[in-house]
């Protein structure tokens, strides 16, 4: 008890040392600024940016855009990360990981690899089952969704391999993987399935690009090699989201017993299908949201009853295996391990095993969406505990203990705004939510 | 100065289980004959035996020459571990170990780490690029310009040996090579040439176990009955011979018999068969779910 409790606070302390007291002291040198360049108007009446940007619009000369309030507080802060995310690579790339990282000798690996690369991978998983549900077996009703789903997981794997690109020490050899094989790795084959799923993921989301541009040929030609392209993603993403659990299997001496178990490749497997689906809820629910669609709310209802059974099996397989190992009371009692991994056993699994099986909890939009930010959160927890929290005994020895710098935070936070701007921007451009009107509607399902 | 270890402290030691290994037979000739033959058995390696060293680090300044490697501090302070522990400039370190005694008359031993090069590497078997190379001749060595700075080994490795330079912009993976070009030529590596009192003994693995089992039989009262190396993770190159428990000298005890890749070798060799399996389900269903869909 003490144990979690001294564990806790040190990883507070470092929450403060590391993340809030320089988040604090930008915030300070940010207002001082804006006191100081900003005009006597907006400082005599203690304006907030977003204030002041809505002032402005009421003047056409100045020509500021048109948008909501919301988005005048919350772009600038977009914004803002950006330019401190490109200040931060900036730094790593001139001075070196140890220069923005809390990473060293005896903490390897960390929030890059963890959230960044492990957890972007099992939330673009949504992409490869739907696309066996709609193309392999040919449940045409799921195809409004499909298009949704694989820019996902392309934007996904996408940003996966930049928060790689970033996190190699020689990045610029990056490419050695596809000539100097080494087949007893696992990081090599996890290597060659991301490239090769992410092209067969360009290509499965090509369709939406050409029929932008009119591009008839090419449409054709992917029509005919669609199905054995959707097949070979499936191989692909089973191989990889299965082998960043095989990743973790020859750290038996050093990743804390509550995380290592033999059936890390299967586990992994299993969560990726579930949150994969959980994903495809949430993003429609979103955009349906921003961008005042109609919501495709039979087809999310019907997504709930498989992450159920996904749910289950992986639900008896983590209870199952260690009570087979007889590791069964490593995980009574309390430390931080533990409490991290029934934490994740509650929000994740059985809360949303919960809600889905009800029927009001599968029809209602917003439960739904609570049930299923709750697997997303689930799996997340699961991959930093492997990743980074699972390895907190074993750096404790060595008189380390992790916790990620504000510079990994904000490349992270950077990341994934990112991302989101782009699939904002591709929805606004490209032909990938179903059309409103019937016609169109039937076109897209041809 | 206590350096000897009596047979009642040693049963002690192991009724306690801080030697649960000391069941090892190293006396017996017949049990170490598969270790004098065998492939494994002509591999290079250094004996090291830490109750002949006297701490002097000759070897831990001859490895910084060597390996072009800049100093720590003009002076070292005299029995304390100086750097803390092996880093990206420190390859080869003599750690000074507390092992008994109370606070004024501390009992220490030096001992002198360094990649152990181990007969089945785990830093070899993750490394996606073959970056990091067990040798035939027995060194485990790293080729900077394959390395795409993962740092997958660093995490791999059971003895943390692989460091990595944080603070380069063109960062490499830094550790003991056990000179693997200058036994090419015929040398000793560096630190066994610089050892002045033979604590350091260069020879193929057989010649280290046969020698290490002449010693401790050769002399029972000063040695514990074990070879540190001889079967952790499978062996490695280096072997170590003490007189206290290994634990007390920094050394992880809690290392399996069986190599570390076999934890993934396990998983791996069934993913061909996964792959193909999942592949012709799939196109399975593909196909027929294409002819029930024309049939309708």
């Amino acid at each position: 008890m003490s144990n979690l409790f001294s564990d806790l606070m040190n990883l507070a302390f470092l929450f403060l040392l590391r993340v809030f007291l320089p988040l604090l002291i930008l915030t300070a040198i940010g207002y001082l600024a804006w006191r100081f360049f900003a005009p006597q108007e907006a400082i005599v009446r203690r304006m907030s940016f977003s204030r002041f940007m809505l002032r402005l619009r009421e003047h056409p000369e100045f020509r500021v855009p048109e948008l909501s309030a919301k988005a005048y507080f919350i772009l600038p802060i977009i914004v803002l990360i950006w330019i401190a995310g490109a200040g931060v690579l900036i730094a790593r790339f001139f001075w070196g990981l140890g220069a923005v990282t809390a990473l060293n000798d005896a903490v390897p690996w960390g929030l890059w690899i963890g959230f960044d690369v492990m957890a972007g991978v099992a939330l673009a998983a949504g992409g490869f089952s739907l696309a066996a549900t709609v193309y392999v077996f040919r449940l045409e009703r799921y195809r409004p969704i499909l298009r949704p789903a694989i820019l996902t997981a392309l934007l996904g794997y996408t940003l996966v391999i930049i928060g790689l690109v970033i996190d190699l020490g020689r990045w610029y050899n990056i490419f050695h993987v596809l000539w100097m094989w080494n087949p007893h790795s696992v990081m090599f084959e996890v290597a060659w399935c991301v490239i090769l799923y992410t092209t067969v993921l360009a290509l499965e989301f090509s369709p939406a690009v050409f029929e932008r541009f009119h591009v008839m040929w090419a449409q054709r030609l992917l029509h005919k090699i669609i199905v054995p392209l959707v097949i070979l993603g499936c191989v692909l993403s089973t191989l990889h989201q299965s082998s960043l659990g095989s990743l973790y299997l020859i750290f038996s001496l050093k990743l804390s017993p509550v995380w290592w178990t033999p059936t890390l490749p299967v586990l992994f497997f299993v969560s990726a299908l579930a949150v994969g689906l959980a994903m495809v809820m949430i993003e429609a629910a979103l955009t349906a949201g921003a961008l005042k669609r109609r919501l495709e709310n039979d087809l999310l209802a019907s997504l709930a009853k498989p992450v159920i059974i996904l749910l289950a099996i992986y639900l008896a397989i983590k209870l199952g295996d260690p009570l087979l190992r007889g590791t069964f009371a490593t995980l009574l009692t309390l430390n931080l391990a533990t409490a991290f991994f029934w934490i994740e056993i509650v929000l994740g699994i059985l809360i949303p095993i919960a809600i889905f099986s009800t029927k009001k909890g599968r029809e209602n939009p917003s439960l739904r969406f609570r049930a299923a930010l709750f697997v997303i959160i689930g799996v997340l927890l699961n991959r930093m505990d492997i990743a980074v929290f699972g390895f907190y005994d074993y750096t404790a020895a060595l008189g380390t203990i992790y916790f990620p710098s504000l510079g990994e935070w904000v490349v992270t936070l950077a990341i994934v705004t990112a991302g989101i701007a782009v699939y904002v921007a591709a929805v606004k451009f490209l032909p990938i939510l179903p059309d409103e009107s019937p016609a169109k509607a039937h076109a897209l399902v041809e | 100065m206590k350096d000897k270890l009596s047979r009642r402290e040693f049963l002690k030691y192991a009724g306690t289980g801080t030697l649960a290994f000391a069941v090892l037979p190293i006396f017996d000739r017949a049990a170490l004959a598969p270790y004098l033959s065998g492939e494994n058995g002509s591999q290079v390696g250094v004996l090291v035996d830490t109750t002949r060293c006297i701490g002097c680090r000759a070897c831990q300044l001859a490895c910084k020459e060597k390996n072009n490697l800049p100093a720590d501090a003009p002076t070292l302070p005299p029995n304390r571990t100086f750097p803390e522990s092996l880093s990206a400039t420190t390859f080869s370190l003599v750690e000074f170990r507390r092992v008994g005694g109370d606070d004024q008359h501390p009992e220490i031993r030096p001992v002198k780490k360094q990649c152990m090069h181990c007969l089945e590497p785990a830093c070899v078997s993750v490394c996606p690029v073959a970056a990091m190379q067990k040798t035939a001749r027995g060194p485990v060595v790293y080729d900077a310009e394959k390395c795409i700075g993962c740092r997958y080994c660093m995490l791999a490795c059971p003895f943390n040996v692989p460091k990595f330079e944080w603070d380069s912009a063109n960062p490499r993976i830094r550790k003991c090579q056990m000179c693997a070009d200058l036994i090419e030529q015929g040398k000793l590596p560096a630190c066994v040439q610089a050892c002045p009192v033979q604590a350091l003994t260069f020879g193929t693995r057989a010649e280290l176990i046969a020698e290490a089992q002449a010693r401790v039989s050769g002399a029972p009262a000063k040695y514990i009955p074990y070879i540190y190396g001889l079967n952790e993770v499978a062996g490695t190159s280096f072997l170590y011979l003490a007189n206290v428990p290994f634990d007390q000298l920094g050394f992880a005890v809690n290392l399996p018999d069986t190599p570390l890749p076999d934890n993934t070798r396990q998983v791996l060799e069934k993913l061909p068969a996964v792959a193909a399996g999942i592949g012709l389900f799939l196109g399975g269903a593909a196909w027929w779910n294409a002819r029930r869909a024309r049939h309708e």
